[in-house]
């Protein structure tokens, strides 16, 4: 028997205006994308904090896609630009726990570009089928420091 | 007021005006050749002489530049002034025997044949001396004046030279009695460019224009060409259309305004563009006068356009067979890939027009046909009764064989190439949206579709609605759509707009932020984040506050709390996270 093949949990975060509106279409126009991506709305890209990936990634997935609108095009004004100020450092310090980067994507898409974000959504899943599984025991708390003494040295002296 | 005499009749006249004004406004009539309302009178053709009975001046004197005086007594027409008049006609028709006005002014006072030897037959000019004083008095140019004496005077540049002073206006032309300066162009782009032929530079945009008042066109205008090509040093050149306004409406001065509006709601109704089939050279658009677009045909076709509605070649026949060539830039990867939906419909409405005008072999070169109205399968079956031929297959290349108009298509009904000799070719172009929509649609914080169109709300249920609250819109701004659906399309945006206004109050969604201010530590990260300056901080309580009237809802502020504490209501830090949870299949 064929080993199965994986097939990467991923959570989408979207913005109601742009990218959800371009998931819907997709969905209303029966384009073909993957069932890997799980959606959660929110208002603004600017409302994901960054926890919510932190969180994702301890629950169980094994990549996560903010998106929003295009750069100049959010409805409220600016929320998209703090996002990619979040996403950026977020992805450093993704690096820092031993999770590789690319499982965290930010993609612009506005609500016209259904077609892309079927793309994304293919594109994503196969990127993180390509990862494989994200071991959250075997490698973020294994690289974390667990003792007393690495956060308080002097207490343990 | 001055009191006078004209013919025994008594007559009451301004100060400074001349015996000719007063005596064409109360309908007498004085023949006249240099004489022009816009211009400064010269007196030169005498043909305006009138005898003065009492006056400064009495005798013969021309009436167009004798100013009416107290108590002058003036005959327009004794034997005296006909005899002289006679003469003066006499060498007129002498110099130029076959121009048809000076002919018929002669006939008028019993002149038939030139008195006199006449030296060129082909001789049109009177040297009247309009021109040169259009040129110089309204043009203010001075490209042309008079040169030499006597029998050799004639009119002209220096030296008879093309002369770079010449702006190309085409004043003296206009002001020309006998038609004997013509202007040649040879690349006038500028005049071509404008829809079949010149148009005066003030203009009604179009007959049913709101408000219908003229507007100037100060591209092509003398007086504002002549302030541009001299850098101000000019800026009283021509003005003919102020002189001539009685009601003194005609302002120069006027500058575009910028206002500033209040509103409380926008409806956008910016409209679609022409596209331009030049940009398509299988269809040769512009390299010939009779390749068309649907816009131009029907600039031809119009009862008020130049032709008066005769649907005529660019060489003045009648069209013995015309091509009207559907889907041009439309349905095409290479253009636009959209439908425009009313093409089908104007292409066969036009034809239905050339049919019934010329009687021409009227050719429809179509896809398909989508007449998908009210009325309109039934047009396009009347159309076919009447004899428009429907040739299913696109019209693949229009040429120029021999100077002649040439379609190649495909009858895909016969499956069979064509070769069709035409007369007209009208290309069926669709709708484009504005080339600057990027612009409007940034303004307005709308989006736009793939095809460029602003994208509505939802494509069925708020199909006018945008999704910033209060903007609406109209018409082709949104979709290539007729007039009916556009009527119906803006009717709508402008019962919402005032369902909006009337109701006097908005309702604000309740999704906004909150900031429990006992546990807000005052550090103030969210009050720069708001995009709506809805977060300002209480001096006092040294907490910030939300003010949900202003707030959208966005959450960045929720996001950016460092001590979590921002409430996003409906979108909470916990109600995200139990979605998580949940799609992860992991117990909350």
């Amino acid at each position: 028997m064929p080993e199965e093949r994986f097939e990467p949990r991923i959570i989408g975060f979207l913005c109601n205006w742009c990218t959800y509106a371009a998931a819907d279409t997709a969905g209303v126009s029966r384009m073909k994308q993957p069932p890997n991506v799980d959606i959660i709305r929110v208002m603004c890209s600017g409302r994901v904090d960054p926890t919510f990936v932190l969180k994702a990634f301890r629950e169980g997935a094994d990549g996560v896609l903010v998106a929003g609108c295009h750069p100049g095009d959010c409805h409220y004004s600016e929320g998209n630009y703090k996002t990619l100020r979040r996403m950026t450092l977020l992805r450093k310090l993704l690096e820092q726990f031993g999770i590789e980067p690319e499982r965290l994507r930010l993609e612009w898409i506005s609500s016209a570009e259904a077609p892309k974000w079927a793309q994304v959504a293919r594109e994503f899943t196969e990127q993180v089928r390509a990862l494989g599984p994200l071991n959250w025991k075997g490698t973020v708390l294994a690289g974390l420091p667990t003792t007393a003494e690495h956060f308080c040295p002097e207490v343990s002296e | 007021m001055v009191t006078l005499t004209i013919n025994g009749q008594t007559l009451e006249a301004e100060e400074g005006q001349t015996i000719l004004e007063v005596a064409r406004r109360s309908g007498i009539d004085i023949p006249t050749l240099c004489y022009h309302p816009v211009l400064p009178p010269d007196g030169s053709c005498r043909l305006c002489t009138v005898e003065i009975l009492s006056g400064s001046r009495p005798g013969l004197q021309t009436a167009c530049t004798y100013p009416v005086e107290k108590g002058l007594e003036v005959q327009t027409h004794s034997p005296k002034v006909i005899e002289a008049r006679r003469v003066i006609l006499g060498l007129l028709l002498s110099r130029t025997p076959n121009v048809p006005l000076i002919q018929d002014m002669a006939r008028e006072y019993g002149i038939t044949e030139p008195p006199f030897p006449t030296e060129n037959p082909e001789e049109k000019c009177v040297l009247c001396g309009r021109c040169v004083r259009a040129c110089h008095e309204m043009v203010k140019a001075g490209a042309i004046n008079f040169a030499s004496r006597g029998l050799d005077r004639r009119v002209g540049p220096p030296f008879m030279e093309k002369t770079r002073v010449c702006i190309g206006c085409g004043a003296c032309t206009i002001v020309c009695p006998t038609g004997a300066i013509e202007i040649v162009l040879k690349q006038a782009a500028e005049y071509l460019a404008k829809p079949l032929g010149p148009t005066a530079a003030i203009y009604v945009p179009s007959p049913q224009a709101i408000p219908r008042v003229p507007v100037i066109d100060t591209d092509a205008c003398i007086r504002f060409r002549q302030t541009d090509r001299t850098n101000g040093e000019i800026t009283d050149a021509c003005g003919a259309c102020a002189i001539v306004c009685e009601a003194g409406a005609v302002n120069f001065d006027q500058q575009d305004e910028i206002l500033d509006l209040d509103v409380g709601a926008i409806i956008v109704a910016t409209g679609f563009e022409r596209p331009n089939p030049a940009l398509l050279p299988q269809y040769s658009y512009g390299e010939h006068p009779d390749i068309l677009d649907g816009m131009e045909f029907e600039r031809l076709s119009n009862a008020a356009g130049p032709t008066k509605g005769q649907i005529l070649t660019s060489d003045g026949r009648v069209p013995k067979a015309i091509a009207f060539i559907h889907c041009v830039g439309s349905r095409d990867e290479h253009a636009n890939r959209y439908c425009s939906r009313v093409c089908c419909m104007h292409a066969m409405k036009q034809a239905h027009i050339a049919k019934e005008r010329t009687g021409a072999d009227v050719y429809e070169l179509y896809m398909d046909i989508r007449a998908f109205g009210k009325g309109y399968e039934e047009f396009y079956e009347r159309v076919q009764r009447e004899g428009v031929i429907f040739i299913r297959g696109r019209g693949a290349e229009v040429v120029q064989v021999g100077g002649k108009l040439v379609v190649k298509a495909e009858d895909t009904g016969i499956g069979r190439p064509l070769i069709l000799p035409v007369d007209m070719v009208v290309l069926c172009t669709g709708m484009n949206p504005p080339h600057d929509a990027d612009k409007i649609a940034r303004t307005f914080g709308i989006s736009r579709s793939p095809d460029g169109f602003f994208m509505e709300d939802h494509p069925k249920l708020r199909p006018f609605q945008t999704a910033t609250e209060g903007v609406f819109l109209a018409g082709t701004c949104q979709a290539p759509r007729d007039v009916p659906d556009t009527v119906a399309h803006a009717s709508a945006a402008a019962a919402e707009a005032l369902k909006l206004l009337s109701r006097g109050e908005v309702v604000i969604s309740p999704q906004t932020a909150y900031i429990p201010a006992e546990l807000c530590s005052g550090c103030r990260v969210c009050n720069a984040l708001c995009p709506y300056s809805a977060i300002s901080f209480d001096e006092e309580r040294k907490v910030s506050v939300v003010n949900e009237a202003l707030c959208k809802g966005c959450g960045t502020c929720v996001a950016a709390c460092p001590s979590g504490i921002i409430v996003g209501k409906h979108f909470t830090d916990e109600q995200i996270l139990v979605q998580i949870e949940a799609l992860l299949g992991t117990p909350a």
